[in-house]
């Protein structure tokens, strides 16, 4: 254990430079990466993440052979070379679309083949280049694909780049963000309203192919593709409101980030530990900031609000309890009602423990144990010593529930009195839980509010705050 | 679910000739749904649907759009999952009785453009009965052409399926469900968007299979000819709003509680039932 | 079923060829000077290319045509296994509509590389280099990001795209920071494992054939015999379902036949490129047939040929490495069929929109001539008749270039006689074909309005004659129908609504 902790504590300038250049890098792709997410384009992230490599190598090798041809002096080369690799790699993009596009149509080819072609063709050809002149020009196909966050973050041309990147991208969401909307909503819509939805498409295509770009020599043009998607998704996990997700986007992209840089430094020597190895090695922080990207989303499919693990199990939880709690009124009640008429004859049948066996809302234990720990907090019933009680407020609960009860078999024996009374029963048991009020008085009205239910029972009168109502 | 009267159950109101659902149903019905209910996440779709169809009849699903016709089907398939409620097949859960069961599903499920011919197609029917592994042979295929007979496209068993039309497609549909002779024919809106000779071409084979004594249920859309083609109704709206005999169930009232507002749909079937009068 | 039958030909040829090369392969290494000294040493590309630099050019094909060399037999064999194994599963994927998801596979088999390796250092060091080891880790590690994606779509409101991208690249990111650390681990030079990436087809060995064709035996034989339960999931899930086939099963079942070709294709194209034999040569086999049989040995035959094709042209030009130019040539093939196949090719349907262009325009000019003629009080039974070039541009909305043209043309065929410069004599040959477009014309009209709902693929209307489309019964009912219209012209009926130039005409 302790010697993997010393390696944060070598935290250095680079290693702040490298999580501000790669966070800058992740953002920028992010921005983009929320509409493909919302356009159901996320595989075309994956498609132009493969093909820009052509543009990447294209350019390359123009630039290279311009310099080589004496037309380019040394001290403009690297400069010319960033620009025509953005144009190599816009053009490659937007080709990718188009392509894919064409071959849907053209052949009747199922529109996820189609894409497949197209981008594993332009990818082949880009590593062909690659590999056919990678001696000759220093064009390592492995810092193409993997990215090389940690030498190119010495000089602070990445920084710059991606900054920039980020800031048009910012700009661009900023300024287009309802027509964007709109597009990834609507595209049909979008196009009668004057917002042409192939502009749209073709124009994100090329943004998301510009940013690939600026970002590729941080992470790497294949893991690029886990910062264009997973902070979206992320995002889209957490919330509904789109406005919300873009920027829930950047401040994930930006935490997975800093948290890969991290994991790189700390966990190889733990895995080197634990496999007996030497301590001294380090993981891809690019590698690393996809697997962050990856667990933040793990975490967010566990926690999200309205979808996650957690939300489903606890939204579960309260409705037995809820269920639970109405049950015990319930039956508080009718324990009530016994008492005070002696010969009780059915109401020992009625009682909620006489539930059928099959009642998928049967309560157990601890939510009976929980529901009336609940109750009496707030102040429905009390503890007395011959056992749990209600007060004056719990019994207006359990009067409107009891009322519900009675007169939806009332209404049951009305209309379907040839159904075996133990169905209704557990229908009215069931429908008690979840009969409205409003639904509850047309019921009696429609009844003609009766006095007694089906067993011969007082159906209690509506508590004192409907009754004002009615 | 606004109103009370939306959740009325199973029975015509009018009599109780119909035996009630019960456990203990004397005979063994083909089809015993019993409280079953269906939601797709968190929303149900269907609410303790109770229905029961005699043996040899011929039922019609009828409700609006969304009302869970075709889950009431997948339910009974087992193909969504059931929140609650049992299926019965001939006394039996549906798993044991699958050999049984004839499942026509919507034409548009499917990818007509897929490589296969209408041969090919209904002989999918067979699959079940050929089992893991063994190939489809030539007696399988025999009875395939025999099913695309009775259904008058023997002579486009050769043809792929996106040459064929929708009515044709259709046919293909119930041929690959009528090869596996099942005794209980499950189909989901069989008479959509097919022409009119189809449409006679395919209630000749309904009736057809009611005479021989089996059993299907139907979804249909189509109000103005259901007491024409179906001897039992199911009105559906999320729950049973009634089913039963066709004569009994099939009236304006009922029609009312099954489509709510809908006045355009409920002013053409009102007219089909002569039926004059304001409607509310 | 002969697909079957064809299927486990492929597998027992395989089967055969394992065995009985099995001896002659391993002699064959101590014969050949240049080979690979062992299956064991990696031999980089590098040296090879120097090695396959040296003889030149013509001697190169000579030996790539004879298969002299024991390297290229290996070689091809191998890159023309992943081809056959690539189509037949590609295949069932396609019509999956999942063609993607073959990309996952690969990608996800990266981290899984990478830690059979590390466990299989620690357990038993200097194992770890093991292609079999490797291989499973492979394998495994696909099937779990296939599992990963499910629950994705399971547990999320995410759609399958973005599930797909998410396990994608989060597992290719996992398998780029293992392979970091195995590069600095003291025992893992990973020279070796960095051919999975971008593949080593020119470094295949005797070995690596060896595993290469178990898997696709293995994938071949379960595609044989699963594939009537394959081609009933692919067309129609649902009812797969409702007949009690495990849905879920069958998926993953084809997830692992994926897997295998992912395996299979890892060391010849890598695996950033190994998604492409699934995908491509099943889409170029679709447009030559609707059959599926047909279609997935025409995938397999597609897959193989380009497999042999890419390698031949690596092996002729060393530079150029294998893997790319397999997806190339793969690309070429596909191509090919997109643009010549005779019935869904790019080019037979332009041709066949073009015909069919042509047609209609012949055939308007033909009725109308024929309803002036009609309208116009004239005697059609006679030999000859003259129309007026002015009545016929009033008529319809063509300009009179395209008028002129359309005249021209059917001058050509000898349809039309030009008697003066404002009207066109109908010869008796035209006559007879305007009448029978009129007839038919009018019989599709009535067929279109007794039964308004027909289906789309029947109604060609502009067949030749709508008795190739429609029943002969039909046909007669409709020309009965007709005939009750005007019972005088039995033998070309009169339109069933009123012809608008019926009014212009003076």
């Amino acid at each position: 254990m302790p010697n993997w902790f010393p390696s944060l504590a070598d935290w250095s300038w680079l290693d702040t430079r490298i999580v501000i250049t790669a966070g800058l890098a992740a953002m920028a792709c992010a921005l983009p990466g929320n509409f493909l997410l919302l356009r159901r384009q996320s595989m075309m992230g994956d498609a132009l993440s493969h093909a820009v490599l052509l543009g990447i190598a294209v350019a390359f090798l123009t630039a290279h052979g311009l310099q080589a041809a004496g037309i380019l002096s040394h001290d403009s080369y690297d400069a010319t070379r960033h620009a025509v690799m953005f144009v190599g790699a816009v053009v490659v993009g937007v080709l990718t679309a188009v392509l894919s596009e064409t071959v849907r149509k053209l052949g009747n080819v199922e529109a996820s083949a189609a894409l497949g072609v197209v981008f594993l063709v332009l990818f082949a050809l880009g590593l062909l280049l690659i590999r056919l002149y990678a001696d000759r020009v220093h064009l390592d196909p492995d810092c193409v694909l993997y990215g090389t966050v940690e030498t190119a973050a010495v000089d602070g041309r990445l920084i710059r780049v991606n900054g920039a990147m980020l800031a048009v991208n910012l700009l661009l969401v900023g300024l287009l963000f309802k027509e964007l909307r709109l597009a990834a909503f609507d595209p049909g819509l979008a196009t009668t309203l004057g917002v042409n939805a192939g502009v749209m498409h073709y124009g994100l295509m090329a943004v998301t192919a510009a940013t690939l770009v600026a970002a590729f020599e941080t992470v790497g043009s294949i893991l690029v593709i886990a910062m264009l998607i997973v902070p979206p998704a992320t995002a889209y996990l957490l919330t509904q409101r789109l406005w919300l997700m873009v920027a829930l986007s950047l401040v994930v992209a930006a935490a997975s980030a800093l948290l890969g840089h991290v994991a790189a430094i700390v966990l190889p020597p733990l895995v080197a530990g634990l496999l007996g190895w030497d301590s001294n090695v380090g993981a891809s922080s690019a590698g690393m900031m996809a697997v962050a990207a990856g667990a933040l989303f793990v975490v967010a499919v566990i926690v999200s609000p309205q979808q996650g693990l957690v939300m489903r199990v606890l939204r579960r939880a309260g409705l037995r309890v809820r269920i639970a709690e109405e049950d015990l009124l319930a039956w508080l009640y009718r324990a009530a009602e016994t008492l005070r008429a002696q010969p009780a004859t059915q109401s020992a049948a009625d009682a909620p423990d006489t539930a059928p066996p099959n009642d998928p809302l049967r309560p157990g234990w601890l939510w009976q144990q929980l529901a009336l720990r609940r109750l009496v907090r707030r102040g429905q019933v009390q503890r007395t010593e011959s056992g749990p009680q209600l007060t004056p407020s719990g019994h207006q609960a359990a009067q409107d529930l009891v009322r519900t009860h009675r007169l939806w078999e009332s209404y049951l024996q009305r209309h379907f009195g040839d159904l075996p009374g133990e169905r209704q029963h557990r229908s009215a048991h069931q429908m008690e839980h979840y009969i409205s009020p409003e639904m509850r008085e047309e019921l009696a009205a429609e009844l003609d509010r009766p006095r007694h239910d089906p067993h011969g029972q007082e159906i209690p009168p509506p508590a004192e705050q409907d009754s004002e109502s009615l | 679910m606004k109103s009370p009267v939306h959740l009325e159950q199973q029975q015509p109101s009018a009599s109780g000739e119909q035996a009630p659902v019960e456990l203990a149903a004397d005979g063994i019905q083909p089809l015993v749904v019993e409280d079953l209910t269906v939601a797709y996440h968190r929303k149900p779709v269907l609410w303790e649907v109770d229905y029961v169809a005699p043996t040899g009849s011929l039922a019609a699903i009828v409700g609006p759009n969304g009302a869970g016709k075709s889950t009431l089907l997948k339910g009974i398939l087992e193909l969504v999952p059931r929140i609650s409620g049992r299926v019965q097949v001939f006394g039996e859960p549906y798993r044991q009785q699958r050999d049984r069961v004839g499942y026509v599903p919507q034409r548009e499920t499917v990818d007509w453009d897929f490589p296969v011919n209408a041969l090919d197609v209904v002989a999918m029917g067979l699959y079940r009965e050929i089992g893991w592994l063994r190939p489809v042979t030539r007696k399988y295929r025999q009875r395939a052409l025999e099913a695309l007979d009775r259904v008058g496209m023997a002579d486009f068993a050769g043809r792929q399926i996106s040459q064929l039309s929708g009515g044709q497609q259709q046919r293909v549909f119930l041929a690959r469900a009528l090869v596996q002779d099942a005794d209980l024919y499950l189909m989901d809106e069989p008479l959509a968007s097919v022409d009119a000779s189809t449409e006679q071409a395919i209630v000749e084979i309904l009736h057809q299979l009611r005479e021989d004594g089996k059993t299907a249920l139907v979804v249909h859309h189509d109000l103005p000819t259901v007491d024409d083609y179906f001897d039992q109704v199911v009105l559906l709206n999320m729950r049973v709003v009634a089913a039963g005999p066709t004569a009994e169930v099939f009236t304006t009232d009922n029609l009312r509680k099954t489509y709510g507002g809908k006045l355009a749909l409920l002013d053409e079937a009102g007219q089909r039932l002569r039926l004059t009068g304001d409607e509310r | 079923m002969s697909v079957r039958r064809a299927l486990l030909g492929f597998a027992l040829a395989i089967g055969v060829a394992l065995a009985g090369t099995n001896f002659p392969l391993a002699a064959g290494e101590h014969h050949t000077p240049g080979s690979p000294p062992s299956a064991k040493s990696s031999a980089t590309v590098a040296d090879l290319s120097d090695r396959a630099r040296s003889p030149d050019w013509t001697t190169r094909l000579v030996n790539l045509l004879t298969l002299r060399d024991y390297n290229t037999r290996i070689v091809l064999a191998g890159t023309a296994l992943l081809g056959v194994a690539g189509g037949v599963v590609g295949t069932f994927m396609l019509l999956r509509k999942r063609a993607l998801v073959g990309d996952v596979v690969s990608h996800a088999a990266l981290p899984g590389i990478a830690i059979a390796f590390l466990l299989a250092e620690a357990l038993a060091p200097g194992e770890g280099r093991r292609l079999e080891v490797l291989l499973l880790g492979a394998l495994v590690a696909g099937l779990v990001g296939v599992g990963c994606v499910l629950l994705i779509r399971r547990f999320t409101r995410l759609k399958e795209d973005a599930a797909l991208a998410i396990v994608l690249s989060v597992f290719f990111g996992l398998g780029i920071s293992l392979f970091t650390i195995v590069q600095d681990m003291p025992s893992g030079n990973v020279a070796g494992l960095q051919g999975f990436i971008y593949g080593k087809a020119a470094a295949l060995t005797a070995l690596d054939v060896k595993v290469i064709s178990i898997c696709a035996l293995a994938a071949l034989v379960l595609a044989a015999a699963l594939f009537k339960e394959l081609s009933l999931l692919c067309f129609d899930e649902g009812y797969a379902a409702a007949q009690g086939w495990s849905v879920v099963g069958l998926d993953l079942l084809l997830m692992g036949l994926v897997a295998f070709v992912t395996v299979i294709g890892i060391e010849s194209v890598g695996l950033l490129l190994v998604v492409a034999m699934l995908i491509v040569p099943a889409a170029a086999a679709r447009f030559w047939t609707d059959h599926l049989p047909a279609m997935t040995l025409l995938a397999a035959l597609l897959g193989g040929a380009s497999g042999l094709l890419g390698a031949g042209v690596s092996a002729l030009a060393p530079r150029l490495a294998a893997g790319p130019v397999i997806v190339l040539a793969a690309a070429v093939l596909f191509g090919i069929s997109m643009f010549f196949s005779p019935h869904r090719g790019v080019l037979a349907r332009v041709r066949e929109r073009r015909r069919l262009t042509r047609r209609i325009k012949r055939q308007h000019l033909l009725r109308t001539c024929y309803e002036l003629l009609e309208s116009g009080g004239e005697s059609i039974t006679a030999d000859e008749a003259t129309v007026s070039l002015a009545a016929l541009e009033a008529d319809r909305d063509w300009s009179r270039q395209q008028l002129q043209r359309e005249i021209a043309k059917a001058q050509r065929d000898g349809l039309f006689r030009r008697t003066s410069t404002d009207c066109i004599c109908v010869t008796p040959r035209g006559l007879d074909e305007a009448r029978r477009v009129a007839r038919n014309h009018r019989l599709w009209e009535l067929y279109l309005i007794e039964h308004a709902d027909v289906a789309p693929a029947r109604v060609d209307r502009y067949a030749d004659l709508i008795e190739h489309v429609l029943e002969p019964e039909v046909v007669a009912l409709l020309e009965q129908q007709l005939a009750g219209h005007d019972p005088h012209l039995q033998e070309v009926p009169a339109s069933p609504h009123k012809i608008a130039s019926t009014a212009a005409t003076p």
